[in-house]
């Protein structure tokens, strides 16, 4: 059957024998159990015990939190001894909230039972079980199961493909479980087929350098259409968008999905774990993980709980620290160092490397680029690494899109190549955080500016309404205003019969004049103020009148009253007679204007 | 007809070459009537590379006008919130060399901050509701007000008018999705008695 070949690649040297001379074995039930509430892409699972209480194995500690999550499971009985933020399995060594068991060491389980006639079962019976057992992709990304099976009617799927590659070196995880459950496997490969409409092509992908796997899958795919095609072992071959163009020679658009061409790709460890789930009723609670390198006396497959602490394997496999030159998780190419061995493993763990510093020595140091050009040569996406890296230092990040840097699997192969030891990947993952940092900002400073804008406009609002508010009760006061006027005329001649002089009636007028002189228009100040003269001049001929009047029999005191009336009531006239020709002058220089 | 072009010569050349002239004119004027780009005003343009905290610290009041002072000439380096990166980039849209910024209008942050009110002892003024130019803070006159984290800028704004002093300006942390792998740092020497500029 033909295969294609990708470009690029490296062959590093595999030392997959030493953990394949033992059978996965198991190890005694650690006291502590560390369960991370986020093992799988998407949004961290809900906790759904309380501490204190009892659970027992396969029992339900978290929920799934919306819809791409997967729930988690208690791996073994005992109680919950702590629900906090604890380091986890992180290349940033940071904390992250955890579920941690204390074993009763009874490893009891919770009542539990398959997919009942599972072979005539609905996909969403099949997919709702799926989803409940908490599965997530095996392979290294941890992608929920039950979403990925689900890609909806407007893409059909004719071709399940199923990743058996395991090409990164030291990795025997997938290997072994073939070897020795390859039966049950094949009957998770017949479920998912079930699930996805029974495509017209299921295949297994394997490597040439596992020839005892690919014999142990031979008798049981006999008649059940099921392919197992082994291909040349290269670096990298085992990621889905390389395992796709080696077997069907299709390529995923960039940023696209397997599903967007009628393609679904599924680790061949997530296969057994559906198995386990539909027709056993076992959530996933423990995986394969290899635990090897030359700093352990013992090299082997473990049948490993989710949740066991990489110490308490370290511990069983006569570890010897001084021996070792770091604590990788997953492989030597793609896998990062530990910063601690109390960290648990996950659903993802499929290895655990503890190398001697023959095996993987310390970096050295970066030497400048001497465009060779073998990075190029070496990329199974033919990218240009070496530019990349020229923009990458220089944080060019425009270029670096342009140059298609989210393509890049980060697989390692330029840095595994390089001459000048230069940490090329290093480079790539950190400019693509910088640059999904810089997008995520952009997204909040336009939430920003939107809120923002949205303030002003309120504010204006407010003001306007302000202003139309302020009008309304000026006119109101105006109209107010004129008929008070007239009313106060009267008031004024009314009250001047009896006395002359200032009247809490007179203030108000003032008052009211000297605001309608900044207010009213020309026409009506001039009427006010003729109106104002002409009660002013009326005041002192009043006044004036009971001085003589009163001259002869009022006392002398009553009469400097008098006479200070008529002296005020002169000055009002003075001053209204100002105003008016002020305003007379004022308002013909305008016309003149 | 070719007789009088003959006859003619300089005449016939003019005429053609006005003729070729005004037809290509009104061709242009009309292909640019028609196919008229409404170009992105630069202001949005430095708008969009602005970010966004409304803080003032430039001496305007808020990014936008900022902006608008930018496209007229004023200098780029005003923005402590936006730091290096968004001077560089806006130098790079308007093709000027990238200054240094202003440390007069104060310095580029080491961490995202965000507004955090000591609730107990907020004591109902409004005030700070009033001065958040993103509308990031809830409450009420005489009832305890608290800052919306998530639509928080950092800008500093509400600190100052707080008559208590209950409001302080919190790092944020960095989650676990947020972080990403650091720069590589550039290992020792190749050769031990390689010199290296003395700092």
């Amino acid at each position: 059957m033909k295969t294609w070949v990708t470009p690029g690649g490296v062959h590093p040297p595999e030392n997959k024998h030493q953990s394949l001379t033992l059978p996965i074995g198991t190890l005694p039930i650690p006291e502590k159990l560390l369960i991370p509430l986020s093992q799988h892409i998407g949004t961290a699972a809900k906790p759904c015990v309380e501490l204190g209480s009892a659970v027992l194995k396969g029992q339900k500690i978290a929920e799934a939190a919306g819809p791409v999550s997967v729930p988690m499971h208690a791996p073994t009985s005992g109680t919950i001894s702590a629900i906090e933020h604890r380091p986890i399995a992180h290349s940033s060594g940071m904390l992250a909230p955890c579920i941690e068991i204390t074993s009763d060491g009874k490893d009891q389980w919770q009542a539990h039972q398959g997919v009942a006639d599972y072979k005539n079962a609905s996909v969403s019976t099949l997919l709702q079980a799926i989803a409940e057992a908490g599965i997530a992709g095996m392979g290294g990304a941890g992608f929920p199961s039950a979403v990925k099976l689900n890609p909806g009617r407007e893409r059909p799927i004719h071709t399940l493909i199923v990743n058996a590659t395991e090409c990164e070196p030291y990795i025997t995880a997938d290997d072994s479980a073939i070897r020795e459950r390859a039966a049950e496997i094949i009957e998770g490969i017949g479920i998912l087929s079930q699930i996805l409409g029974h495509p017209d092509n299921i295949m297994i992908g394997i490597e040439d350098n596992k020839p005892e796997a690919i014999e142990a899958l031979e008798p049981h795919v006999q008649g059940s259409g099921i392919s197992v095609r082994s291909f040349p072992t290269k670096y990298p071959s085992g990621g889905e968008k390389q395992l796709i163009y080696i077997l069907t020679g299709q390529e995923i658009p960039s940023g696209g999905l397997p599903a967007d061409i009628g393609m679904v790709c599924v680790n061949i460890g997530t296969t057994y774990a559906i198995k386990r789930a539909i027709v056993d009723g076992e959530p996933l609670i423990s995986r394969v993980t290899t635990m090897t390198g030359d700093a352990c006396g013992i090299n082997r497959n473990y049948e490993t709980l989710i949740g066991t602490a990489v110490s308490h394997m370290l511990e069983h496999s006569q570890f010897n620290e001084e021996r070792c030159s770091r604590l990788v998780m997953g492989g030597p190419m793609m896998g990062f160092s530990l910063t601690s061995a109390e960290v648990p493993i996950v659903k993802t763990t499929n290895c655990i490397l503890a190398p001697s510093y023959q095996e993987i020595p310390d970096d050295e140091p970066a030497q400048p680029c001497i465009r060779c050009g073998l990075c190029a040569e070496a990329c199974p996406v033919s990218l240009l690494p070496q530019q990349l890296f020229w923009y990458s230092q220089a944080e060019d990040y425009e270029r670096l899109e342009a140059h298609n840097l989210f393509d890049c699997i980060e697989c390692g192969a330029c840095s595994y190549v390089c001459p000048s030891n230069i940490p090329l990947v290093q480079y790539y993952r950190h400019s693509k955080g910088e640059i999904q940092k810089a997008r995520a900002e952009k997204v909040k400073s336009d939430h920003a500016r939107q809120r923002f804008e949205f303030h002003q406009q309120r504010m204006e609002q407010a003001e306007r309404d302000k202003e139309a508010k302020r009008a309304a009760r000026r006119e109101a006061a105006e109209q107010a205003k004129a008929t008070a006027g007239a009313a106060n005329n009267s008031a004024a001649k009314a009250t001047a019969e009896g006395q002359s002089g200032d009247s809490a009636a007179d203030i108000i007028a003032a008052a009211q004049a000297r605001a309608a002189a900044r207010k009213v228009s020309p026409e009506q100040q001039l009427a006010k103020f003729e109106r104002s003269i002409a009660g002013a001049e009326m005041r002192l001929q009043m006044a004036e009148e009971k001085l003589t009047e009163a001259d002869a029999q009022q006392t002398d005191e009553q009469k400097n009253i008098l006479v200070a009336a008529v002296e005020a009531a002169r000055q009002k006239l003075e001053q209204a007679k100002g105003r008016l020709a002020e305003h007379i002058k004022e308002h013909k220089g305008e016309q003149v204007d | 007809m070719i007789e009088t072009i003959a006859q003619y010569p300089i005449l016939a050349a003019l005429i053609a070459l006005v003729g070729l002239g005004i037809l290509f004119g009104a061709l242009l004027g009309f292909a640019a009537e028609k196919f008229k780009v409404e170009g992105d005003p630069i202001v949005e343009q430095i708008d969009e590379l602005l970010p966004q905290t409304q803080c003032g610290q430039c001496g305007f009041p808020g990014c936008r006008p900022y902006a608008e002072s930018i496209a007229n000439g004023d200098a780029i380096n005003k923005c402590p919130p936006g730091g290096q990166a968004t001077i560089n980039a806006i130098a790079n849209l308007l093709d000027v060399p990238a200054p240094e910024l202003d440390a007069e209008h104060g310095e580029e942050a080491e961490v995202r901050t965000v507004a955090y009110i000591r609730e107990d002892e907020c004591i109902g003024c409004t005030k700070c509701i009033q001065a958040c130019p993103v509308d990031a803070i809830l409450g009420a006159a005489k009832l305890m007000h608290t800052v919306i984290a998530e639509e928080c800028t950092g800008c500093d704004l509400c600190v100052e008018p707080c008559p208590v002093d209950c409001i302080d300006m919190l790092p944020v942390e960095e989650t676990i999705k947020e972080w990403h792998w650091p720069a590589p740092t550039t290992t020792a020497d190749i050769i031990a008695s390689d010199l290296r500029p003395q700092l």
